[in-house]
């Protein structure tokens, strides 16, 4: 709070006068606040809006550059594993298809074979002739399994039916994962024999780590049951099944984005392998690609918070200023507003100063002859005077004493200060009282002046001291306007609930059409030397900060009529 | 003290103060007179040739500067002092201009009038 009061602006609590009453002490407040929101909504609004759309859009830029690399890491590693496949299967059907292969092949022409095989194609680990009864005739490797039947096994009968088959990896007796490749060659005589080549699995996991991954992602290649074929990194070893469903079968590369058992978004690419019970999956964390977007959303974020503040700060310095000037301004305006009333009303004080000096005169004047004609009686007649003429000479000099006291009392009155003070007023009452000031003058000059007020006027809520100054200075104009022998007509009526109206007609010389527009407005005189030209404007501006109104009419040469009206409550 | 007794009259709106002012003038054994108007003191000068008028400047009906032309258009022999509550120094000078003899501002010492009255008879060889 120590804090606050040291960099509160000068406006926060200040009080703002308008039409007399006191606004609330938020006026000058509710403007800043209006600055501040609305400038700062302006400026701040679009730039959160550009950051996030920006973001956005970086973002998906950066989403469809991320899929379009495992797009072709997934297609090529299709085309190795397919043309690694390819190539065995080739190599097999070209043997069964050499002139005098046939199930009678004896196993050193066979181990011959196989060891070419081996020599120029990796990853073959034993090589079998099968008859068409299902019986291993001749066998190469490392197993003795000559003469095996496996008329009973389901390969068996779809390489009778295809001509070709390729097996789903199986750890087999050894427990080494490895699959198998089986080709069927028809002989002339209508019989078949069947060359049957068990692979190992080595090759498909070097190609695969040849892949060079990141730390969070994952290649492997499942089956269709969604066993692993070779090992992965985080989703189980091979022979396992997989955690996640089997993706749906294309022919074309797929690459989506998916959810992780954990909800992470996962990016997955998959293609399935033709003519083989492959299925190639790489998984990528998206998080992973994405950290690039996570430093820049946080860079981004940082540079948007030290804008904002910036501009905030900006904003609330230019609002602080802006509103403190206008503020000052006001004051200025204010004091020098107070100023010119003052001027004014010395002005009025000095005009009235020579009535009231004649008015207080002749009281003094009666009080001096009756106590000179008292000392007199007393001092030039050799008997007493008359004790009932004694009286009547000292009672005629007190009430004359009254007389003066009356008029020293009025102004008083007049003489208070400029705050704004709420009194209960009888506005008749009140008006017959700053009638009073010159009702002398109405007699001397046979002015005649008529009061007429309307039934059951109420109580006004006012300042004394301003109002008195109103009406001062529009009977004053009034009698400046007419000749001697004139008439003012003064009416109070009720104008509404709560305003009532009191209207001072003079039958002067009226004011010109083209002054009309001018008379309240400052330095606008007809009096030359003789007026200030405030008098109309300054009452112009009281009447304003009665919470009331003045408006005038006239016609040349019929007279002049101010229509002043005031509300009952300030 | 005198001969031949001045005669004055002495016209103000207010009663109260020329009644004094009178009775005190009478007991410096002035011939006096009251008017309480304007109208009132025009008919008096009729009757009665004052030879000094006091005349208040300012008063309902016929104004003093009024009855100040109409006295010296009817007797311009006639002294008017003219009396006055402003301390204006102007409205001795219009006074003076428009025929008055002198002027005094009110209140006042009895004797400064009696000077004038004194001074007026002077000038004109009654004493």
């Amino acid at each position: 709070m120590a804090f606050w009061s040291k960099i509160r602006p000068q406006f926060w609590n200040a009080q703002v006068y308008l039409s007399g009453e006191q606004q609330n002490v938020s006026y000058y407040r509710r403007i800043w606040k209006v600055a501040v929101v609305g400038i700062t909504t302006v400026a701040v609004l679009p730039l959160v809006a550009m950051t996030f759309m920006n973001m956005n859009q970086y973002q998906n830029a950066l989403k469809a550059e991320l899929i379009s690399p495992v797009t072709r890491l997934v297609s090529n590693t299709k085309r190795t594993v397919a043309h690694f496949l390819h190539e065995r299967r080739s190599a097999l059907r070209f043997i069964v298809e050499a002139k005098g292969f046939n199930s009678e092949c004896s196993v050193e022409n066979l181990s011959r074979i196989f060891i070419r095989l081996k020599n120029s194609y990796g990853g073959f680990v034993d090589l079998g002739v099968i008859d068409s009864h299902g019986v291993q005739r001749a066998y190469v490797g490392p197993y003795s399994l000559t003469g095996k039947n496996y008329h009973e096994q389901p390969w068996f009968r779809e390489v009778i039916v295809k001509g070709v088959y390729i097996s789903d990896v199986f750890g087999g007796f050894r427990d080494i994962p490895h699959f198998v490749i089986a080709v069927k060659q028809d002989h002339d005589d209508g019989g078949f024999s069947i060359l049957r080549a068990t692979i190992d699995t080595d090759r498909f996991n070097a190609l695969i780590s040849a892949l060079d991954l990141r730390p969070l992602s994952d290649a492997f290649l499942i089956n269709r049951r969604g066993i692993l074929q070779t090992p992965s990194r985080f989703h189980g070893n091979t022979l396992e099944k997989i955690n996640f469903p089997v993706p749906p079968i294309t022919t074309a590369t797929q690459v989506q984005e998916v959810k992780d058992d954990q909800e992470r978004p996962l990016i997955r690419g998959y293609a399935y392998i033709e003519e083989t019970p492959f299925i190639f999956v790489v998984l990528k964390q998206e998080k992973e690609l994405m950290m690039g977007v996570a430093k820049l959303r946080r860079n981004l974020g940082l540079f948007l918070a030290l804008s904002v503040a910036l501009i905030l700060l900006v904003i609330l310095g230019a609002a602080t200023h802006l509103v403190n000037r206008i503020y000052e301004a006001d004051l200025t305006r204010t004091s020098a507003q107070h100023k010119i009333e003052h001027t004014n009303k010395m002005a009025s004080i000095g005009r009235l100063a020579a009535g009231v000096a004649h008015e207080i005169n002749n009281p003094l004047a009666i009080i001096n002859e009756k106590g000179g004609l008292l000392k007199d009686l007393l001092s030039l007649s050799s008997e007493l005077p008359p004790k009932d003429k004694l009286i009547g000479l000292v009672d005629s000099i007190i009430y004359s004493v009254e007389r003066c006291s009356v008029i020293t009392h009025r102004l008083l009155g007049f003489a208070r200060h400029i705050d704004v003070r709420a009194e209960t007023i009888d506005i008749s009452q009140f008006i017959e009282e700053v009638l009073g000031f010159i009702g002398k003058e109405a007699q001397y000059r046979n002015i005649a002046v008529n009061m007429d007020v309307a039934e059951n006027i109420p109580l006004v809520k006012s300042d004394r001291g301003r109002l008195q100054q109103v009406f001062l200075n529009v009977v004053n104009n009034a009698f400046a306007a007419v000749d001697d022998g004139g008439r003012i007509d003064i009416s109070v009526k009720i104008e509404s609930v709560d305003k009532i109206s009191v209207t001072i007609t003079d039958n002067g010389s009226g004011i010109p059409a083209e002054n009309l527009r001018t008379v309240f407005e400052p330095f606008f005189s007809t009096k030359g030397e003789k007026g200030t030209g405030l008098g109309l404007s300054i009452t112009y501006g009281l009447v304003q900060k009665l919470g009331g109104n003045i408006s005038v009419e006239s016609e040349v040469g019929k007279g002049t009529s101010f229509r002043i009206t005031l509300p009952v409550k300030l | 003290m005198t001969t031949i007794p001045t005669k004055l009259l002495l016209v103000d709106d207010e009663e109260d103060f020329i009644s004094a002012l009178a009775e005190r003038l009478r007991i410096r054994n002035y011939d006096t007179k009251l008017a309480t108007s304007g109208e009132a003191a025009m008919l008096l000068i009729q009757m009665e040739r004052p030879d000094i008028v006091l005349l208040d400047l300012k008063m309902p009906g016929m104004g003093g500067m009024e009855t100040l032309k109409q006295i010296k258009a009817k007797d311009p022999s006639i002294d008017v002092i003219m009396v006055t509550g402003s301390v204006d120094s102007k409205v001795g000078e219009s006074a003076r201009s428009a025929g008055a003899t002198d002027h005094m501002v009110k209140p006042f010492d009895i004797k400064h009038l009696t000077e004038k009255i004194q001074d007026i008879r002077k000038t004109r060889g009654l004493d």
